[in-house]
């Protein structure tokens, strides 16, 4: 069968198992609605959380980040699985013995303020829609590549799916299809893997396989052999950092905590029937991620290995346009790839440096003599310090994962696997964000703030509307991205580790910390935050400063700052409180209960 | 021992061993994997240079082993002190 073909029929097929799955899970009361009954087994809960976490970031673009930044992007893969440490000993257990619905309520409960669960509802909104819309930008990615859709078809049909299932099923819905769509996600990513794993180093395990030696040559390591290939291109060896150790300190630190902070995680571990449930299931969701998280740094640097070999050729001389496997094709005609040939010899060459003048290339309508796009805005072609040769090739980040199968030569149903895979990652992420959103909305701000009277019923019903508006919106972001949606990704995790991440963690591990301490101290780190990060990138407004590294605070990058922010944000909380009176005697005593596991009941309302 | 007692004397022993596992998390990640990973580096295992395969893989097997270690002492601990749910 034709590849489109296939990827038709698993995508379909995956769609219509998530459709199963929400008629056979429908909510029937908000417990149901918003925490699944509270009866979700452990195991179960480990692969939902792993699937509501692994985001269409995770599986399309963290490899490409890999493959291009090399040991500076481990940051990512430590931070991003560290902060599960941190979920299971700090958060998850304690916030499930808390036993209701949202992480606002427990905010507003513990600091016995309306004024804090609002500032927590804004700061959970906001960090969420920032996410969601990047997940519907990764479906309409997929779409238009793999089923050649347009973008805007192919969000519909995924809005209409999580409609669906979130809309019908609540929690319990989502629940059961993130089981089934983790399933889906690392089935599609780790058999590509294991392919090309074997392809180069003749080692089935990717995690070790990088670590071997090469298939085609016994005597060198792959990773030595990729160092040198490309620092013989000018750039820098792919195991070496080039970003400053204060700077990794603190990305790792805010990636670490924002993770630990996010409200569609925490929130899951709501659903589990026990405390010592809690706990074991951030065992297993970090089992569960991990999965691929190893897998991840593996495919990077063999992506990065094959991508320099395909276009440079043995010879390091490059490749005529007319060789070019077909995948190169295929992507320059997306535009996420773009070749413009500087020192006109025919051939494509890749080495360091920008072959464009701008970020992003710009295509004429004709095409050149060898059928390839013409760029419009060249560079200037200059050989950049240490290269043989001028850089010729654009290529975008995004399209490492997708493209690699293709890169590699392998069959057609692992290139539909991928298709599938990474509509899964999206959309499961997507519904998690949208329930706490909904949850925020119905349960924290009409039923607890501003209208307490309504019914469990009308609290159902608000939160499926809720839950409807939060789908449109998101779609209406993924299909016109703000230029900032980019930018405000370093903003979610900053304001997740520097505003929601220490007040929980205060909460619970400190019976002095009081009201105007915590609402001090979240004020801090957001505001410190959010606006170091629009000094240097001007969300909404132009920026004050250029980006660069001698105007950061002790060369902190925007998006590592959120580990200061949370510093402050500590500090602030702790001396503010101990200058101002206790919190009363019953939330000194809830404090004392939280810690203790006997006596969890189910998620309740009351 | 009042229950009271007995409650603090099982949250004391909680957070030491908490200390304990956030200690090993730190040393893994922060430590071999961004401020000591230059002197680690000159260290090979296998086509691996060590600094660099505690950031991307060392340092999350040490997470895995940690939790589920994490896990296993707090059940113990429950018990232990008669507040297991």
């Amino acid at each position: 069968m034709e590849t489109q073909t296939l990827t038709f029929l698993f995508v379909g097929l995956s769609f219509a198992i998530y459709i199963a799955i929400a008629i056979w899970a429908k909510a029937g009361s908000t417990g149901e609605f918003y925490v699944a009954g509270g009866g979700v087994k452990p195991i179960y809960n480990g692969m939902a959380t792993a699937a509501d976490w692994m985001s269409a970031a995770s599986f399309i673009s963290m490899a490409g980040l890999i493959a291009f930044l090399g040991y500076d992007a481990s940051v990512y893969l430590m931070g991003w699985t560290g902060g599960y440490v941190l979920l299971a000993m700090l958060l998850a257990p304690y916030l499930r013995k808390y036993g209701k619905f949202t992480v606002p309520e427990f905010i507003g409960e513990r600091y016995y303020s309306d004024t804090a669960r609002i500032v927590a509802v804004i700061c959970l909104i906001f960090i969420s829609f920032t996410y969601i819309a990047g997940q519907m930008r990764g479906v309409g990615i997929v779409f238009s590549r793999f089923l050649e859709v347009d973008i805007i078809t192919g969000l519909m049909i995924g809005m209409a799916i999580v409609f669906v299932y979130a809309v019908l099923g609540g929690m319990k819905g989502i629940t059961y299809t993130q089981v089934a769509q983790y399933c889906v996600l690392i089935f599609a990513y780790t058999v590509p893997a294991v392919f090309i794993s074997l392809q180069i180093t003749g080692n089935p395990l990717p995690q070790i396989g990088f670590g071997s030696t090469l298939a085609s040559d016994p005597s060198v390591y792959m990773l030595d052999k990729l160092d040198q290939v490309i620092t013989d291109l000018g750039f820098s060896a792919y195991t070496d950092g080039t970003q400053s150790t204060t700077n990794l300190f603190f990305l790792t630190m805010a990636l670490m905590a924002g993770t630990a902070g996010l409200p569609h995680v925490i929130v899951r571990f709501f659903t589990v029937p026990k405390v010592s449930d809690a706990r074991k299931s951030a065992g297993y969701a970090l089992l569960f991620i991990a999965l691929l998280y190893t897998v991840a740094p593996a495919v990077g640097s063999m992506a990065r290995f094959n991508l320099v070999n395909t276009i440079n050729g043995d010879e390091v001389t490059g490749t005529e346009y007319s060789e070019m496997p077909s995948w190169f094709k295929t992507w320059e005609n997306s535009g996420l790839l773009a070749w413009y040939d500087h020192n006109q010899d025919g051939k494509i060459q890749y080495a360091k440096g920008n072959p464009l003048d701008g970020k992003k290339p710009t295509f004429a309508e004709e095409r050149g003599a060898q059928g390839e796009r013409i760029v419009t805005n060249p560079g200037k072609g200059e050989v950049a310090e240490g290269a043989p040769f001028a850089n010729e090739v654009y290529v975008d980040r995004d399209i490492m994962v997708l493209a690699n199968p293709e890169i590699a030569g392998l069959p057609g149903w692992v290139i539909a696997l991928i298709a599938a895979g990474g509509i899964a990652a999206a959309l499961s992420t997507a519904a998690g964000l949208l329930l706490v959103i909904s949850a925020a909305i119905s349960h924290d701000l009409m039923k607890k703030t501003f209208a307490p009277q309504i019914s469990e019923k009308q609290e159902l019903m608000y939160g499926r509307i809720a839950i409807t508006v939060a789908i449109l919106i998101a779609g209406y972001l993924g299909a016109n991205p703000p230029g900032w949606v980019a930018e405000t990704v370093a903003m979610a995790f900053g304001l997740a580790a520097s505003s929601l991440f220490p007040v929980i963690l205060l909460g619970i591990f400190s019976k002095r910390v009081n009201r105007k301490g915590a609402i001090a101290g979240m004020l801090t780190g957001l505001i410190f935050t959010f606006c170091y990060i629009v000094y240097f990138k001007g969300v909404f407004i132009e920026p004050f400063a250029a980006n660069i590294e001698e105007n950061w605070l002790f060369g902190i990058t925007p998006q590592a700052i959120g580990g200061l922010g949370m510093i402050f944000n500590f500090v602030v909380a702790l001396t503010v409180s101990h200058l101002t009176e206790e919190p009363p005697k019953e939330v000194q005593e809830m404090v004392a209960s939280l810690r203790i596991p006997r006596g969890a009941e189910q998620a309740h309302a009351h | 021992m009042t229950e009271q007692e007995n409650h603090e004397a099982y949250w004391r022993e909680n957070i030491k061993l908490v200390f304990l596992c956030l200690a090993i998390w730190f040393i893994v990640s922060f430590g071999f994997g961004v401020l000591l990973v230059e002197q680690l580096n000159a260290i090979r295992m296998g086509g691996f240079k060590l600094g660099f395969w505690f950031a991307q893989q060392g340092s999350i097997y040490t997470f895995l082993a940690l939790i589920f270690f994490y896990v296993h002492q707090m059940n113990k601990l429950d018990k232990k002190y008669n507040v297991n749910d």
